[in-house]
């Protein structure tokens, strides 16, 4: 049985995106999922990490992104913890409304929850908000 | 070497804007956005995108191809899409832009479109 597991702390900075999205890339190769899954979890780990940075440390420098993931022949879990104050998912516009179509933000979490199984949020213990994504083989 | 490099050719009063790379956060939605900025100073309000070595668009790029729509469309312009990847056609499908986008597979279709 093939098992991964990663932990990563970057800076937040918009080139922690590529370097998150490379880790989880080659863990979840590793694990055989295919390469339609593999396109999906990329693009999601993108999005996720781009929130924290962008939005849930309003980019800075001095707070981390914690990459967590976890992986076995059946599941790969990737977890994304910011610093921020953390948002209720629910209340984000939904981008596909005809009044929101032409917002030039907005779809990141549209695209985790397509991609990915399972999408949660959750406020973490000691601060901060953790995403917890799920895709299942 | 770039993550979008951007090559500018012109078909009547087209300006077609060969694209190859990635359009995501940071360098490639710069690229896309600082493109679309010099040609409305240079007056060119009639644009086609070709997209087709475009490998990979994230959220923050199909952000950078609305921003760059509707700042044309503001000029009393038109941006048009040609030769869109399954991948990139599937993430405007996801988010409702195929309904915004005029999209077209062939040059020369897209080129008569503007007249």
């Amino acid at each position: 049985m093939t098992e991964e597991t990663v932990e990563l702390t970057l800076p937040s900075r918009v080139e922690s995106v590529a370097e998150a999205a490379g880790t989880v890339a080659d863990a979840a190769r590793r694990l055989g999922f295919a390469e339609d899954a593999l396109f999906g979890i990329d693009m999601a780990v993108r999005e996720a990490v781009t929130n924290a940075v962008l939005h849930g440390n309003g980019a800075d420098e001095s707070k981390p992104v914690e990459l967590g993931l976890s992986g076995t022949d059946a599941e790969l879990v990737v977890t994304v913890r910011d610093r921020g104050e953390g948002f209720d998912p629910e209340q984000v516009a939904d981008p596909t409304r005809e009044e929101n179509l032409l917002k030039a933000s907005g779809r990141g979490i549209l695209f985790m929850r397509t991609f990915m199984d399972e999408v949660d949020w959750r406020r973490h213990p000691e601060g901060g908000t953790v995403v917890r994504m799920t895709k299942k083989k | 070497m770039a993550e979008l490099n951007i090559r500018e050719r012109q078909a009547g009063d087209v300006t077609i804007l060969d694209m190859d790379g990635k359009i995501t956060i940071g360098d490639g939605n710069v690229a896309l956005r600082s493109a679309i900025r010099r040609l409305i100073e240079e007056g060119k309000k009639k644009i086609l995108l070709n997209l087709g070595g475009v490998s990979y668009v994230d959220s923050s790029g199909i952000g950078e191809l609305v921003s760059s729509y509707t700042t044309i469309q503001r000029e009393g312009g038109q941006l048009k899409l040609l030769n869109l990847t399954q991948k990139i056609q599937d993430l405007l499908g996801i988010t409702k832009l195929l309904t915004v986008f005029d999209t077209y597979t062939e040059e020369a279709q897209a080129l008569n479109s503007y007249k």
